[in-house]
């Protein structure tokens, strides 16, 4: 009987030097980047989002401190029940630890909850929807580059002081497309602005012409547009064919990334204004990261806010496994640290976590530079004005987020 | 909801334009299914090789719009050819399903191949200045690009038309597809003919490529995102009915125009509801002649 206890005893002494052998040992990370490798937002997120998650797996230096991070990456087709199959598939076969981009404001809802489920981290550079962080928000999750409410704030609050107080919405029917045209109304009409109507093309419309000329009957002083990628692009080239610029009325691309500014080129682009909350020419940080990203680009392009995003967001989240000096593969725990720690990065400099989740950094309004005031390829942005990050956000007293509540 | 008559006649009009889109591309493929019996779903990979060559005549040789609308359609049509006499030709008479994907794959090439190089978003393609600018109709304004494209396209639908249901040339097309024996042996160069008719189909669709590169951006996967409604058109009208393809075409066109005025959400859906109605009711199409 003795012998058996004695003998339990070690097997059991065994284990937990094995256990926590094991935790203190396990440096190793695996990261998805999940987005659309091939449809409309390809551009803006795409391969782009994993040159930016592998420099931040070569910049972290982790390596060299004996880590072994892994980066794998799948296409969601912008489709929510494609992309909850892959990142099941990730966490329950291949044992992904951290989901990044996301992108399509749809999926990114739906891969929350999963993600919420299976204990992982998920870190969205990708969605619009500011739902990521308000009445959807989960304690596995940070909402990094962008958001709806943002960029409602800073577009919609600038063309109202400047006399744009009659709005009409082409809003992209699915969910990013009303939480962005919703953030906007609120902001509009907090400013004393009136919104006269909107219409709902289906996403990925190729012809707005149809939509356009309804815009164009209102009358609106700005025709507000909730969409993204090749739809913006699209309906801005058209409203130009339709004369809608000649004819006094003024739009607001409510979500615009640097990618659709170069597909449409600076004479049909020009003097847009827009909010965005990175540019690759706004400091010396910014610059040589940008430039190492375009030089390894293979059709030469500049980062998107979507995909800095992503490399920020990945810095971070090494900080501070490196400071926890393990991979404790709990996402709550690591998501946790990684509120609690200040974020400060070449992309968006110094700034801060929310307890829902939200990263707070500065946003800019932006506008399009004339062709003639251009030097050369990729110098579109004027910057007009600094929101600063404290007002950038949703404020955490007008956020829905049930996590708030507890503490 | 109250019927604004201005807004009404303004969508009106907005759908017979997209419509003469539909009708040129629903043209090719009625014609090309029509003489050589092959659904081609490498179509919208050819529209979209259509604009791109627009894009390189312009930026590469300095070609502009006006030599564009013949050379692109020509290269284009050229490429065709090589792929009907390289790879169409030995499936000629095998079933359909085979023709069907293999230009499926085709068209998954072509565009994966464009991706790969020039991305999603697209290029810009200015209108040329002859045509900029626009014209108040007292309902709408309307850009004169635009009435421009439904003129020319509805001039080549007829010419088309004409061509092979009025000329002799037409008619020994339409009877090699009958019985090509017989037509061989009046001395009449069947192959060849196929070849040229594919490339005339496809040549076709390269043309309302470039009508399309003003309107739209020039990107990879513009084809890909209209095929699918093209098709529905040429099920609608008939496989294989040239002047029911054209009709088709214009008539669906503004059936989409209406939908997005009254409900804009369904409008990427209609052309679908629509086939699947009459192919409850004639299943071989408004003007097909059942097989």
């Amino acid at each position: 009987m003795k012998k058996v206890v004695s003998t339990s005893l070690l097997g059991f002494a065994l284990m937990m030097s094995a256990s926590s052998l094991a935790f203190a040992q396990d440096k190793t990370a695996k990261i998805g980047v999940l987005n659309d490798q091939s449809g409309l937002y390809a551009d803006v997120t795409g391969v782009g989002s994993t040159l930016a998650a592998q420099m931040a797996v070569e910049d972290s230096g982790l390596a060299a401190k004996g880590w072994k991070i892994e980066v794998v990456v799948g296409d969601h087709q912008n489709k929510p029940d494609i992309g909850v199959n892959i990142v099941r598939q990730w966490f329950d076969r291949d044992k992904v630890d951290v989901i990044v981009d996301v992108p399509t404001s749809s999926v990114g809802l739906a891969v929350n909850n999963v993600v919420k489920e299976k204990n992982g981290v998920y870190l969205n550079s990708g969605s619009g929807t500011s739902d990521l962080s308000n009445a959807q928000c989960s304690p596995n999750t940070i909402h990094w580059a962008y958001d709806t409410y943002q960029l409602a704030n800073g577009t919609g609050s600038a063309m109202v002081k400047s006399g744009g107080d009659t709005w009409f919405f082409l809003t992209a029917d699915y969910a990013f497309g009303s939480a962005l045209e919703r953030d906007t109304t609120n902001a509009v009409t907090a400013m004393g602005g009136k919104v006269l109507g909107s219409v709902r093309p289906p996403l990925n419309t190729a012809d707005f012409s149809s939509f356009l000329l309804q815009a164009q009957t209102s009358k609106a002083k700005v025709i507000g547009l909730a969409n993204a990628g090749g739809d913006t692009i699209n309906s801005i080239k058209q409203a130009s064919e339709f004369g809608i610029i000649k004819g006094g009325q003024k739009l607001a691309g409510l979500l615009m990334f640097i990618s659709d500014v170069h597909a449409l080129g600076l004479p049909v682009a020009q003097g847009l204004s827009f909010t965005e909350t990175f540019y690759w020419d706004l400091n010396d940080g910014t610059r040589s990261f940008s430039k190492r990203f375009q030089e390894r680009m293979k059709n030469k392009a500049m980062p998107t806010t979507v995909q800095a995003g992503v490399y920020s967001s990945l810095i971070h989240y090494f900080k501070t496994l490196d400071a926890m000096g393990g991979n404790s593969h709990d996402g709550l725990k690591i998501v946790d640290k990684m509120k609690a720690t200040p974020t400060d990065d070449i992309i968006f400099g110094k700034g801060t976590i929310q307890p829902n989740g939200r990263k707070l950094h500065p946003a800019y309004l932006f506008e399009v530079k004339k062709p003639e005031e251009s030097k050369g390829p990729w110098d579109y942005y004027k910057l007009v004005a600094t929101i600063p990050a404290d007002q950038a956000f949703t404020p955490l007293d007008k956020s829905a987020c049930p996590l708030l509540k507890k503490t | 909801m109250s019927i604004n008559l201005q807004a009404l006649s303004a969508q009106l009009l907005v759908g017979l334009i997209n419509g003469s889109f539909y009708a040129l591309l629903s043209l090719g493929l009625a014609v090309i299914f029509g003489m050589l019996n092959i659904i081609n779903f490498a179509h919208g990979a050819v529209y979209m090789m259509g604009a791109f060559a627009a894009y390189f005549l312009l930026n590469l040789a300095g070609i502009g719009y006006w030599p564009a609308l013949i050379l692109a359609p020509l290269a284009v049509g050229l490429f065709g050819m090589v792929m009907e006499r390289t790879m169409l030709k030995w499936i000629a008479n095998l079933d359909h399903l085979y023709g069907l994907l293999l230009t499926f794959g085709l068209a998954l090439i072509i565009q994966g191949v464009f991706q790969n190089y020039f991305g999603s978003s697209g290029l810009p393609y200015a209108i040329p200045d002859a045509l900029k600018g626009g014209m108040n109709l007292g309902f709408m304004f309307l850009p004169i690009y635009r009435g421009w494209v439904v003129i020319f396209s509805l001039v080549v639908c007829i010419a088309t038309w004409f061509l092979i249901e009025r000329t002799r040339l037409g008619a020994y097309l339409r009877a090699a597809t009958e019985n090509p024996t017989l037509v061989r042996a009046f001395g009449i160069n069947v192959p060849l003919m196929i070849t040229l008719t594919y490339g005339l189909g496809v040549g076709l669709a390269a043309l309302a490529g470039v009508l399309s590169a003003p309107i739209n951006q020039v990107r990879p996967l513009m084809g890909a995102d209209l095929i699918i409604v093209v098709f529905a058109v040429v099920v609608i009208g008939g496989m294989g009915s040239i002047m029911g393809s054209i009709i088709t075409g214009f008539a669906l066109g503004i059936i989409e125009g209406l939908t997005k005025y009254f409900y804009p959400e369904a409008s990427n859906t209609v052309v679908f509801v629509l086939m699947v109605l009459v192919l409850l009711v004639k299943p071989s199409g408004l003007t097909g002649r059942a097989a």
